[in-house]
């Protein structure tokens, strides 16, 4: 992966936030991604990212629970082992719906839950670098991408400009690794705070 | 931004509801001359008694809305609230009619549609004699009354209280009480509904139509029906009202909601419909699978598979994707759909119990279902028209506006 230079704004105020994303989208700097302690609606409208295509995934998820459930138990029920079930014909569609049911919510669901893991590059022991570690408790961090042309402590200015409460630069790794964070980063050591 | 608060009926909008109705009067005298003598008047009154019991149910699952909403204390509906407070007045006319329908049954002892009116039958039945102190004509008019009635009159109370709210704007103590009032009426009304549409009032009025079968699932099946279709209903006002230039707070947000409400029913309805097809065709027990013989395999067959297209595949499908629930012309057109196939249902239901041998439908059944669309119609506008379209003082009004789906 890559490491690249980026410039942070802390902002406490959700409505604070939701303007600074709009200015400095309109500003033309390139936003690299917002960390809030929870969901906020309409952020990601406001970030301009594009709707997530995770349910089509879950949806092909589904629909080969569905094929392999029906396809599997018909093949077993009318040609691999045919059993005489209280008369009941061997192909009884009825009978066999729970099973489909349940084998489409299950591969769409856990398929949907490993596309999520894959797409957020979430697993066990995977570790991403943290850039403030209050963005998981009370505030919202905004991160904005630097180019080499970038100025800075105009960026920086900027952003308390905007109302953040705290604006710092941070030389970050922008994908993940394996191990922990005691080797590899300190994030809960004390970060200088530039102050304009 | 002003708001314009006061619906004004179009002209069109008068002359096809009083068309519809019509329609609906000219096709009841019709099919009075043709069906009304034959046979005990099955034909006739089965149609009358699908369709009123149908649409009663379906304006009733409007009131079931707005109460279940403000129950769970829900902020998103409040900016078409009045709409379905509107549809819910429509219980009133339906019901009245209903209920003359009930009299004429039961005092006409029309024993083809009930055959538990008919006294010599019950007392050489076994079975319908054990079942005879719920199934009688006594308690089945002081029941079916005592349902239509509360229906009315608590629907009555909490169109009341819903206007309550214009008045002046509430501070908060005031606000608090206003939610709380609210919570008491829209619970009484609740437990009202679930002893009646969730449970006995399909019993009497439909189940008992075979009155020797029973199934358990079939009160929430009823339900399930009625309710995707009052929401389908729902939508259609909304998206007409929305068309004509009013309700300016209701945006693609609330509709995508409507959109969900549908979806999830639907797939609620299927889950009862086959959790009581399943079993039955699993046990495979006589008395049991009798309800299912001509629907499955007889005469009925058809429609018992163009219902599961109509009211599953169909929203499953098309309902699935975001984008279709955000997408006014198909909402509308999957809650013309979604109407048409719950009314198949009841269909089903009526006549597949009470005509088995083949399926009699004709224009005589799409009249009297116009006559009682027209008179939803009716009904509807004329509250619409006469009170303020938004709540606009209403505690969670807010919320409604900055709704995000």
């Amino acid at each position: 992966m890559a490491i690249k230079k980026f410039a942070v704004g802390c902002f406490d105020d959700e409505a604070v936030l939701f303007s600074a994303v709009k200015k400095v989208r309109t500003a033309g700097y390139k936003i690299h991604d917002v960390y809030t302690p929870m969901h906020i609606h309409g952020l990601d409208t406001a970030m301009g990212l594009r709707d997530t295509s995770l349910h089509i995934a879950g949806f092909f998820y589904g629909l080969s629970g569905t094929i392999i459930a029906l396809g599997g138990i018909t093949w077993i029920f009318t040609t691999d082992w045919p059993l005489n079930i209280g008369g009941k014909p061997h192909f009884s569609l009825p009978a066999w719906i729970p099973i489909t049911f349940e084998l489409t919510v299950l591969l769409s669901s856990i398929g949907m839950v490993l596309t999520f893991c894959y797409l957020c590059q979430m697993a066990p022991f995977v570790k991403k670098h943290h850039f403030h570690p209050r963005s998981t408790d009370d505030l919202f961090v905004m991160v904005i991408e630097c180019t080499p042309k970038t100025n800075e402590t105009e960026v920086l200015s900027y952003l308390q400009g905007l109302g953040a409460v705290e604006t710092n630069i941070q030389v970050a790794e922008t994908g993940w690794w394996l191990g922990s964070y005691a080797k590899d980063r300190k994030p809960f050591e004390k970060k200088e705070t530039v102050i304009a | 931004m002003s708001l314009r608060e006061h619906f004004e009926i179009p002209k069109r909008y008068r002359t096809w509801s009083m068309a519809l109705m019509g329609v609906g009067v000219l096709s009841l005298i019709i099919g009075y001359i043709l069906y009304g003598s034959e046979n005990n008047g099955t034909r006739f009154w089965s149609a009358l008694l699908q369709n009123s019991i149908y649409f009663l149910l379906t304006v009733n699952a409007a009131m079931f809305f707005f109460t279940a909403t403000t129950l769970s204390m829900g902020g998103f509906q409040m900016s078409f609230r009045r709409v379905t407070e509107a549809i819910s007045a429509s219980v009133i006319p339906i019901g009245i009619i209903t209920l003359i329908i009930f009299i004429c049954l039961v005092a006409g002892k029309k024993d083809g549609i009930y055959d538990w009116l008919n006294k010599d039958v019950v007392n050489g039945d076994p079975a319908l004699k054990g079942k005879s102190g719920f199934l009688n004509p006594t308690f089945f008019m002081v029941w079916s009354f005592l349902t239509i009635a509360l229906w009315t009159g608590l629907g009555i109370k909490m169109r009341q209280l819903s206007r309550e709210s214009d008045v002046a704007k509430m501070s908060i103590e005031e606000g608090r009480r206003y939610i709380f009032k609210n919570t008491v009426w829209a619970s009484v009304y609740i437990v009202w509904f679930t002893l009646t549409v969730a449970s006995t009032v399909p019993w009497l009025w439909l189940m008992s139509l075979k009155a020797h079968w029973f199934s358990t699932m079939y009160s929430w099946y009823t339900f399930g029906s009625t309710f995707v279709s009052g929401l389908a209903l729902i939508a259609l006002f909304v998206v007409y009202v929305k068309n004509k230039g009013y309700l300016e707070y209701t945006n693609l947000e609330h509709l995508h909601d409507i959109g969900k409400f549908q979806f999830a029913f639907s797939i609620f309805w299927t889950y009862l419909w086959f959790d009581q097809f399943m079993l039955i065709w699993y046990a495979n027990i006589s008395e049991e699978t009798i309800y299912f013989k001509n629907r499955f395999e007889g005469a009925y067959a058809g429609l018992f598979y163009l219902n599961l297209i109509i009211n599953f595949l169909a929203p499953f499908l098309i309902y699935m994707s975001r984008g279709s629930k955000r997408n006014w012309t198909i909402v509308t057109l999957m809650s013309v759909v979604l109407l048409f196939g719950h009314w198949l249902d009841f269909y089903q239901m009526v006549f597949g119990s009470t005509m088995p041998d083949h399926v009699p439908m004709n224009l005589f059944d799409f009249g009297i279902a116009a006559g009682f669309i027209g008179l939803i119609m009716w009904q509807t506008g004329r509250v619409l028209a006469k009170y303020p379209l938004m709540a606009k003082n209403h505690p969670f009004f807010k919320e409604s506006i900055i709704h995000h789906t």
